[in-house]
């Protein structure tokens, strides 16, 4: 295992330019950053998206006329798993409750918790396994002004300026003003936060933060808040029902137009059932694994866009699709550890980028999507990159630098979990580079709320990675863990208020959006075999595909 | 320039479907007993579904920290039993495998509020631990290297603090109660030391309960209100003017404190 002959005599190359490059570093001397001028173009010409090519308009619903990538266009663009007319609410079986949180990762069980807290009952319906969520993959950490040398304020500017500006300032006032509050109820819950002696928080500098607010609990930060979060859930079975692999397809609104629950799929019988609910949360988290422009991806296996797509369905607009987060330094190789996150922290550690020359091409701290598309132009259009035996592109993330920069043992210490899961496939990265990619990390865009977290269907809130305007165009490390549990908790209270309120029951359920919808479709002569939500992505070979002679799918999923 | 950017190359993969080099050699692998000649390369995980399976359960995170996929094997003609995850661990030839995405374990239902971080709390509500015959198996079969006996043993000696800390990487795969001689359902154990140990153990922040009460009481609601309505232009100044916290903060204070 390791790497193969061919990719070791190009480590030479590396290795030969290295002693100079550890020099350089030491005296202080770095590749020149970019101006903003070369910043825009690099951009404009490699970031994905700005191209042109592999982005379309999307020609229905309420965001008609934008253009969004391809792959989202098409589940956007998609007729539903099932018929309307084959749903007859009268024979399917249906489960009531006070309130339905559709998702089970962290935005969704702090919405479920705190629904409960609220006096309601709450089913708790996802996909998977509770947990089984891009929230448990977060490693750096969540922030939040606690510190007396900080305060909201300056959260709030540290979020909006790494937005580029075209974030939704309310929902980030909401953000920082609660950060603190969450971060006070994640420690009450019992989470292990990273801590001095004396109980002060440990907190650390983030790319782009003006004070130190990161907050950590070693590097599984969220995986730690997604375990406390569960294991209270599942204190309340008398208040919190959760059904696993049970995934929505569709929306329930009432003839007034409200949420009132949502069509459920089980994924393992392949039934349909109903719950039916005063109030409705979408916490169904991101798309990585749409694999926009064959990007590999950070993502869990069940990031399919489901929850934009079937709250698109229901009437409710998308902010910020346009807009998606690429992580610089996704691994490359080996073929196993493809599209995992590398952190910053190895650049920060100072590990040069290398072209296939083992020459330097771009400075290691420019901002997320400007080093991406640098790493793309490298590749693309100077074909300066190395190809995999598999026919991926990379260029060389020079971590033994590390070693001499830091001292030996540096690598073991600060990335312990890289270093193990390079090492398995006999590669050790305190003597040998790393292979790396950009890699689809996060979806900046999705459906549109109000720092009440209320959507434009009455009814219907939603929370976390689906929702969109938080981060603007660009998302700051360690916000996104501090979006879901800011807006999962306020969705779950809401939501909870909002069903104790509602003067009488909702009505009978309907699906008369995704009929009106399926009319549009047919209008625009949409592809009728295009099926959403995708629930599953499909990693079948075409060679098995072409010998399943009987077999058949319908959309992704056998 | 435009010389170089001919030199395009034809980059075929895409995603994550593997995609193999020319000629890579394939191996038999049995899954659950059934023969599949697959590539050598490839994670269990990806050789599953390259063997043509599409995983419901069983796959979760894919990055090894969610435990969705434990996995055990044998390799033909050995007697010794393996364990490990299936988006971790890459095939050998004549690998027998199964998977175990899902194994029964008891949790006890609590109120944490109601808790105190004590051994007979632990023992109260998991009296299983105590019949623990320090076999050593649940360490044995533990993906993450944790040392499971020792966490166990702690909570047994009612040292909550202990267990906490050695239990801190568990992914909650189940493997180790998979395996138990005495039922003890160890990651939940485990779960319930954590949670009183940065309950009650770990010391509170007071400087984030200050915190919380200056924004209970409005404190920044102005501030934050200025802020949403402020011009674009106005932003951009306040953010380039904005005072860095350096690396090394020690007793570091900034200028300005009018917003802090
Ligand atoms: C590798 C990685 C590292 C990261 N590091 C950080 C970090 O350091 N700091 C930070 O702040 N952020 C980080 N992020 C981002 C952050 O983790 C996520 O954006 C956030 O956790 C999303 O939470 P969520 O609850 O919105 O969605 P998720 O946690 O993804 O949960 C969504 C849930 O919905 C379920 N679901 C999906 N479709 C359906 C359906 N149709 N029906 C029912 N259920 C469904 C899914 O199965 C899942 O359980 C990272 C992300 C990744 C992938
Ligand atoms: S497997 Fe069970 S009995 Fe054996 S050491 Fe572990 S906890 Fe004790
Ligand atoms: S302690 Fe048990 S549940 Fe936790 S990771 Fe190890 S084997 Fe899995
Ligand atoms: S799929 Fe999450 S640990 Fe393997």
């Amino acid at each position: 295992m390791g790497y193969t002959p061919e990719m070791k005599e190009l480590i030479k190359r590396v290795e030969a330019t290295r002693a100079e490059r550890i020099e350089r570093t030491r005296r202080g001397e770095y590749f020149p950053a970019m101006t903003l001028e070369e910043r825009e173009e690099v951009l404009r010409k490699f970031h994905p998206d700005y191209k042109p090519e592999g982005r379309r308009e999307v020609r229905v619903g309420p965001n008609k006329g934008e253009v969004y990538p391809e792959e989202f266009v098409d589940v956007l663009e998609a007729y539903p798993r099932i018929p309307p007319e084959r749903v007859d609410f009268s024979v399917l079986p249906t489960h009531t409750t006070d309130v339905l949180v559709i998702g089970g990762g962290g935005g969704g069980t702090a919405a479920a918790l705190l629904a409960s807290d609220n006096g309601c009952r709450v089913i708790l319906a996802t996909k998977l396994r509770h947990g089984d969520a891009n929230t448990v993959m977060a490693e750096g950490g969540i922030q939040g002004a606690d510190q007396e040398v900080d305060s909201p304020y300056f959260h709030f500017l540290d979020t909006i300026g790494g937005g580029h500006f075209t974030n939704r300032p309310d929902l980030v006032a909401a953000l920082t003003r609660d950060a603190p509050l969450v971060i006070s109820w994640l420690e009450s819950l019992g989470m292990m936060f990273d801590k001095l002696p004396d109980g002060r928080m440990r907190v650390r500098h983030g790319g782009g933060t003006s004070r130190k607010r990161m907050h950590s609990a070693g590097d599984m930060t969220g995986s730690e808040i997604m375990r406390v979060l569960r294991d209270e859930a599942r204190n309340r079975p008398d208040r919190i029902e959760v059904m696993e692999f049970s995934a929505a397809v569709e929306i329930l609104k009432d003839a007034q137009g409200r949420a009132c629950g949502a069509l459920l799929y089980n994924m393992e019988t392949e039934e349909y059932f109903v719950v039916r609910s005063k109030a409705v949360v979408l916490a169904t988290g991101g798309f990585g694994r749409l694999h926009i422009q064959g990007f590999a991806t950070t993502n869990h296996y069940g990031a399919t866009a489901d929850g934009l797509v079937m709250g698109y369905r229901a009437g409710v607009p998308l902010d910020f699709m346009h807009s998606t987060q690429y992580h610089p330094t996704g691994a490359a190789y080996p073929e196993q550890n493809v599209g995992l996150l590398i952190t910053e922290k190895v650049r920060g550690l100072g590990a040069n980028l290398l072209n296939v020359h083992g020459e330097q091409f771009v400075f290691e701290r420019e901002p997320r999507d400007v080093e991406s598309a640098a790493i793309i132009r490298e590749c693309v259009e100077r074909g300066n990159g190395i190809v995999t035996p598999v026919g991926r592109y990379g260029v060389w993330l020079d971590s033994p630098m590390i070693e001499e920069l830091e001292g030996p043992g540096t690598i073991e210490r600060e990335l312990p979990a890289k270093f193990v899961q390079f090492m398995r496939y006999g590669i050790d990265i305190r003597k040998e580079p790393m292979l790396v990619y950009p890699t689809l990390h996060y979806q900046n865009g999705g459906l549109k709320i109000t720092p009440d977290a209320e959507t434009a269907v009455p009814g219907l809130f939603a929370a976390g990675e689906v929702t969109g305007g938080v981060h603007g165009e660009n998302r700051l490390m360690g916000n996104s863990l501090l979006d879901i549990t800011v807006f999962g908790r306020r969705a779950g209270r809401n939501a909870a208020e909002y069903a104790k309120g509602l003067a009488e029951e909702p009505g009978e359920p309907t699906l008369d959006h995704v009929r009106e919808f399926v009319r549009e479709l047919e209008e625009a002569g949409v592809d009728p075999s295009r099926i959403s939500p995708m629930l599953l992505p499909d990693y079948t070979t075409p060679d098995v595909k072409m010998r399943q002679l009987t077999a058949h799918y319908h959309g992704t999923i056998r | 320039m435009s010389a170089q950017a001919t030199k395009k190359i034809e980059v075929i993969a895409s995603g994550d479907r593997p995609i193999l080099p020319e000629g890579a050699r394939t191996v038999p692998v049995y899954i659950m007993g059934k023969k599949y000649l697959l590539p050598e390369t490839l994670t269990i995980q990806k050789a599953i579904e390259y063997a043509g399976y599409q995983f419901i359960r069983a796959c979760g995170c894919r990055g090894g920290i969610c435990g969705a996929c434990p996995t055990v094997w044998r390799i033909q003609g050995d007697f010794q039993l393996h364990f490990g995850l299936a988006c971790q661990t890459v095939i050998q030839e004549n690998m027998i495998l199964a998977q175990i995405p899902f194994f029964p374990a008891n949790k006890a239902v609590y109120d944490l509020e109601a808790l105190e971080a004590t051994g007979e709390v632990v023992a109260a509500l998991y009296p299983e631990i105590m019949k623990c015959v320090g076999c050593n198996t649940c360490t044995r079969a533990c993906p993450m290297d944790i040392d499971v006996m020792e966490y166990i043993n702690a909570a047994m000696r009612g040292d909550v603090a202990r267990a906490a800390r050695v239990s801190f990487d568990c992914i909650q795969c189940g493997l180790c109660s998979a395996r138990c001689p005495a039922q003890i359902a160890h990651y939940h154990v485990a779960q319930l030391c954590r949670r009183l140990y940065g309950k009650y153990i770990l010391p509170r922040a007071a400087h984030l309960e200050k915190r919380v009460e200056e924004i209970q009481a409005g404190k920044y609601d102005g501030v934050l209100e200025d802020l949403a309505r402020m011009d674009h232009e106005e932003l951009r100044k306040r953010y380039v003017e904005r005072e860095i916290e350096p690396l090394d903060s020690t007793g570091w204070e900034p200028e300005d404190k009018t917003y802090l």
